[in-house]
């Protein structure tokens, strides 16, 4: 889980999930607390999908809500 | 006069062959071979000549070692040349072995010479300055010109130049330095901007290091039943930072207890902070699980999409990070998630 997508990329992950800054990857702390919540718990979400998803190169998750 | 020792095998040091690649340690005070030729080419003087088997350095690394520091201990010398070693993988593992010792102990320049194609290259680049080199012996004495030349300046505390200039492989240390003609980094880097925009070569200052490959692991095949890690570059440690992680350039990582816990409890409360000085702590201090997300983790865990959640979450610092080093504590740590039977790891950088 990154910010960073193509650092990630040149460092050979291979599943990756787009977070939302560097300082604060899974909460603005800008937007209520619900509000990161949700985007930390669907992120998370995306990624242990990743886990199970089957791929055959480098891949960077899709995390549209 | 500058004084050097002179590391050779037991081809080069004229004992003989593959048949007595087991030969022991041994000093002389002479110019045993190669040795006369950096003799001949060094503002100074070869005072020693130390052979060893490469077969005898390959099984008892640690004796040899050893015993051949015993030897240099009561020597005084400015600098030491290891090799050339060629292609000769034993020998170039050896070369880096005694190599890095040497610096270590004695804290004297070593100098050695390998083909690329040489594993020890790749062992020890880092360790001490190795000189790309011929193939065979046919090269022995370009590649001791080449050692030696950089041996003289170094002794004669002329400025070094990064690697690329010198001609050394790159060892992935980073030096401060000024240029000589002082342009700041903001005329360079428009420079550069405006060379780049009109189709022009230019050398980056901080070269992207060449995509590195990793094999695709195996889908998890029911997460259920998985224990998951959270793993992170960020920076996240207990208050005190028990494990003195530095705050760049990191060389450290820790583990930290999670088992007992719902949610990480923020610095305000004297529990979790980063102490990573590459971005702005005042979101990750408020709330860590903006960077490592424990309480979404037990929320999955809670409703049975995980298996669990890994009673330890692991942290390290990304900013500054050598590859080199952050792919060492990769591996630490991947070999800890191993042995404790976890399936995947979630890791989240900053």
């Amino acid at each position: 889980m990154a910010n960073l997508i193509p650092i990630a990329k040149t460092v050979g992950a291979n599943r990756m999930v787009p977070t939302i800054s560097i300082p604060y990857p899974l909460g603005d702390p800008s937007t209520s607390e619900e509000e990161q919540w949700k985007l930390r718990y669907h992120r998370v979400g995306v990624a242990l999908n990743a886990l199970t998803t089957d791929i055959n190169e480098q891949t960077v998750f899709d995390v549209e809500v | 006069m500058a004084k050097a020792i002179v590391y050779l095998n037991q081809f080069f040091g004229q004992i003989g062959g593959e048949e007595v690649a087991d030969h022991e340690p041994e000093i002389r005070n002479e110019k045993v071979g190669a040795a006369m030729l950096y003799d001949q080419l060094l503002d100074g003087e070869v005072t020693h000549t130390i052979i060893c088997g490469d077969n005898f350095m390959g099984s008892n690394e640690e004796q040899a070692v050893d015993r051949i520091l015993g030897f240099l201990k009561d020597k005084e010398f400015d600098i030491f040349f290891a090799g050339p070693a060629f292609q000769a993988g034993r020998y170039g593992i050896a070369c880096g072995a005694i190599g890095k010792a040497v610096k270590e102990e004695f804290d004297v320049s070593v100098i050695s010479s390998m083909n690329e194609e040489n594993p020890g290259v790749k062992m020890y680049k880092k360790d001490i300055y190795i000189f790309p080199g011929g193939k065979s012996a046919a090269k022995m004495r370009d590649d001791v010109t080449k050692m030696v030349e950089f041996g003289n300046k170094i002794l004669s505390g002329e400025k070094l130049l990064p690697a690329e200039q010198e001609g050394f492989f790159k060892r992935g240390i980073r030096h401060q330095y000024f240029l000589e003609d002082e342009t700041p980094a903001y005329e360079r880097a428009i420079d550069m901007l405006l060379k780049k925009i009109n189709g022009e070569d230019f050398v980056s200052e901080l070269p992207i290091p060449e995509i590195d490959t990793v094999e695709i692991a195996d889908p998890i095949k029911d997460l259920s039943k998985a224990t998951i890690a959270l793993v992170t570059s960020g920076g996240i440690v207990p208050i005190d930072n028990p494990d003195k992680i530095q705050s760049a350039s990191a060389t450290r990582w820790g583990k930290y207890y999670i088992a007992d816990v719902d949610k990480l409890k923020n610095r305000r409360e004297e529990s979790f902070k980063t102490i990573h000085a590459g971005y702005d702590p005042k979101a990750a201090d408020a709330d860590p699980n903006r960077v490592v997300p424990v309480d979404a983790m037990r929320k999955y865990e809670q409703e049975g999409k995980i298996g669990s959640l890994y009673e330890y979450f692991y942290s390290t610092v990304g900013t500054g990070t050598s590859q080199d080093e952050a792919a060492r504590m990769g591996k630490e740590i991947t070999q800890e998630l191993i042995e404790n039977n976890i399936q995947a790891v979630i890791e989240t950088s900053t």
